[in-house]
């Protein structure tokens, strides 16, 4: 026999993910919400705090015929990385200098520098980081825009990849990062497009896609939405606030500014 | 200069802007602005000159000056001498034991309120142990109106925040049956939008005035987006009970809000101008939080404390419904784990108290901070202590649409069981006419009555 009160209005639940119609025990929540929440919880906190191992993500971008680069913040741990996300957003010297080497052995600069960050998520990295390149991938062959080696960043914040793209000479930088976690999306991954990288430049100035992940927005739809912002920064040559993004009219089929422009 | 010798050692600190950095308890966000004490000594003895400072001292050297700031201004020419006088002559130190002390009455500290500056109980804050903060804060009753009573001594009150990542009706609706059913909800009804458009706006304000008249509900409602939005809401006719806007301590911050002092006024005036409060015409609600302003270049050098408690002086003009800290949202770059959220949480509900307002707290954290919720029940039992005017009440404590955590609708039957903590009298009387409680208060059984119960089968259906 249970001495738990149920809710009669469980029902309701289909409409919402909210974490209603939980009955309690006295004041208390029962017994099986408590744990649920202590899982979340713990799925949220390991993503955030377990090292990313980057070896299968190296092998599979390499299967796309990609080569990548492991750079490094100046952040010296996670616990440093937390307290000080200025550190985030810069290079650690030893990749600074890497970077230079790098961009001194290509002869043509790249049209694209992509710089993979393990963020507050390296869960949502490791989830999500080959299928959305593989859905990438066709875009960038499609249009013809040259690519630096992938960059695969430990400890970084999204304004890593202005250091970076500014030393490679690219003219636009995409950072793919693992999100803040929330309790029922411990796994997801944003895209950041910058245009003309550069240190210092405002968080006004960059285009956000977020929420990729299996159960968010689509790798599909994701990659759309790149390439889509991507060709009208190259274009209009700007990315932030000045350019919404409109590729809605795209999917709807109602013509979008770049088939007008 | 402000000079100590402690433990062989002399200290000298310029100027009492550095003093209050220095003398602040740890926290993540000082040391990122570079303002904090560089040794654990060093804070004691930052502490210690602080105690003998003369609370006088505070209105004759300001720590952002007069001229580069609408707040330092506001709070200057807004200063009550009469009311300051009976602790005029006491120090900082002499301050802390006066307030802890039997002479000093809830009616006393109540009446000092206009007297005291954000930067006099910050200083005070910062000699003080948690309990002393509780306990200090326990004497400074605020009580404010607009469809019930909030802030009565032995009561506490909660938003219900029924948020939704789409704005989604029905499941902004099956959220608010659920907190009401909990016996949630007198503070207010309050949305974080997804939204910021004033169609989406106008329809959740619809939908929950609709609620609120259909049901009886003694309680106020309101959607959380910015001033001006909120103003042309009221222009064009939706029924706004509440105006609400995220303030900080500095013109600078406000400013990175898109929010000034006059934003406000217009905003209090227009609530106030369709008159649907039904005991009181408190109708403004303030979010504030520690870090806001270093997060916005915006601190001038000050520690994130003494900033928030400037944001109550800017609060404090406008007569708010409600002013809620968000204390561990901000993350972990301002407030690493639940020592300092906890820490930070006492702070700043004191130190509004003492300046006449009607503290709440959203007690929270964000998942990439050292906390959990078991550091959440130890903050909402000290506030619940020293008598929070309000908290959150969130579905399984699970926000969904700010990905954060905070206090459950069954956290609130907790400090209420474990401290006998009542409701808003109007909004507790209604509970037991519907039958959600009992006469003493508690959840009744689910009885077929129920009018909640019967429209949350017509949801469903």
């Amino acid at each position: 026999m249970t001495t738990m009160t149920e809710d009669p209005w469980a029902n309701l639940k289909r409409f919402t993910d909210a974490r209603i119609g939980l009955g309690r025990s006295g004041a208390a929540m029962p017994t099986r919400e408590v744990l649920n929440f202590a899982l979340s919880h713990a799925m949220a906190r390991d993503a955030v705090t377990t090292p990313i191992d980057w070896t299968p993500i190296e092998k599979g971008l390499s299967a796309l015929g990609l080569s990548t680069l492991r750079i490094a913040s100046a952040a010296g741990d996670r616990s440093e990385y937390l307290r000080r996300p200025d550190l985030g957003r810069r290079l650690s010297d030893a990749s600074r200098e890497a970077l230079v080497r790098a961009s001194e052995i290509e002869a043509a600069k790249p049209d694209l520098v992509i710089l993979v960050g393990d963020g507050l998520s390296s869960l949502g990295v490791a989830a999500n980081t080959l299928a959305y390149m593989s859905a990438f991938m066709p875009y960038v062959v499609k249009a013809g825009w040259k690519l630096s080696p992938v960059l695969l960043a430990d400890d970084s914040r999204v304004a890593l990849g202005d250091e970076a793209g500014e030393i490679l000479g690219g003219k636009a930088v995409l950072v793919l990062i693992g999100e803040r976690p929330g309790l029922s999306s411990p796994d997801s991954l944003g895209v950041y497009l910058t245009f003309s990288p550069r240190v210092g430049i405002k968080d006004a100035d960059r285009n956000c896609i977020s929420n990729i992940r299996q159960r968010g927005l689509s790798y599909d739809e994701g990659t759309f939405k790149t390439a889509w912002l991507l060709r009208e920064a190259f274009r209009r040559g700007l990315t932030g606030v000045n350019l919404k993004d409109e590729s809605q009219f795209l999917i709807e089929g109602e013509p979008g500014p770049e088939l007008i422009g | 200069m402000y000079r100590v010798h402690a433990g062989g050692t002399t200290y000298a600190f310029s100027s009492l802007k550095e003093l209050l950095a220095k003398a602040t308890p740890h926290r993540s966000g000082d040391v990122l602005a570079g303002v904090a004490a560089t040794s654990a000594a060093e804070n004691v003895a930052a502490k210690m000159a602080l105690a003998d400072v003369p609370l006088k001292q505070f209105l004759n050297e300001a720590i952002i000056p007069y001229e580069d700031d609408d707040v330092t201004r506001l709070i200057i020419d807004t200063h009550d001498a009469v009311a300051f006088a009976p602790v005029a002559h006491m120090t900082v130190g002499e301050f802390r034991d006066w307030l802890l002390s039997e002479s000093a009455t809830p009616q006393k500290v109540s009446a000092l309120s206009p007297g005291l500056t954000p930067e006099m109980v910050a200083a005070v804050s910062k000699i003080m142990r948690n309990q002393d903060l509780v306990l200090g804060a326990k004497k400074a009753h605020v009580i404010t109106k607009f469809r019930n009573t909030i802030g009565l001594p032995g009561h506490m009150a909660v938003r219900l925040q029924p948020n939704h990542p789409t704005d989604d009706k029905k499941g902004i609706a099956a959220s608010i049956v659920d907190g009401l059913m909990y016996g949630c909800g007198d503070a207010v009804i309050g949305i974080n939008p997804a939204s910021d458009n004033l169609t989406a706006i106008t329809d959740l304000l619809l939908m929950m005035d609709d609620i609120i008249r259909r049901f009886e509900i003694p309680t106020q409602s309101c959607v959380l987006t910015h001033v001006t939005t909120t103003i042309d809401a009221i222009a064009k006719g939706a029924p706004v009970d509440l105006v609400f806007q995220s303030i900080g301590g500095t013109e600078g911050v406000n400013s990175s809000f898109g929010v000034t002092l006059a934003h406000l006024k217009e905003g209090r005036e227009a609530a106030l101008s369709i008159k649907r409060g039904t005991v009181g015409d408190n109708c403004m609600y303030f979010e504030t939080g520690q870090g806001s302003a270093l997060s916005a270049d915006a601190h001038h050098g000050c520690d994130q404390q003494t900033i928030e408690a400037r944001a109550y002086a800017v609060a404090r003009q406008f007569k708010p419904l409600l002013v809620n800290t968000v204390v561990g949202f901000i993350g972990p770059e301002y407030l690493y784990n639940g020592k300092e959220i906890i820490r930070a949480g006492l702070e700043d509900h004191f130190c509004g108290k003492l300046l006449g307002l009607p503290m709440g707290c959203d007690i929270c954290y964000t998942n990439h901070a050292e906390a959990d919720q078991d550091d959440m029940d130890i903050l909402l039992m000290m506030l619940g202590a020293a008598g929070v005017n309000f908290i959150m009440g969130i579905p399984g404590a699970d926000d969904i649409m700010l990905n954060y955590q905070s206090t459950s609708f069954h956290d609130a039957l907790y400090v209420r069981e474990a401290l006998g903590l009542k409701r808003a009298p109007e909004f507790e009387a209604w509970l037991a006419r519907i039958g959600v409680t009992d006469t003493t208060g508690h959840l009744a059984p689910h009885a077929s009555g129920n009018p909640l119960l019967t429209h949350a089968q017509a949801l469903a259906a």
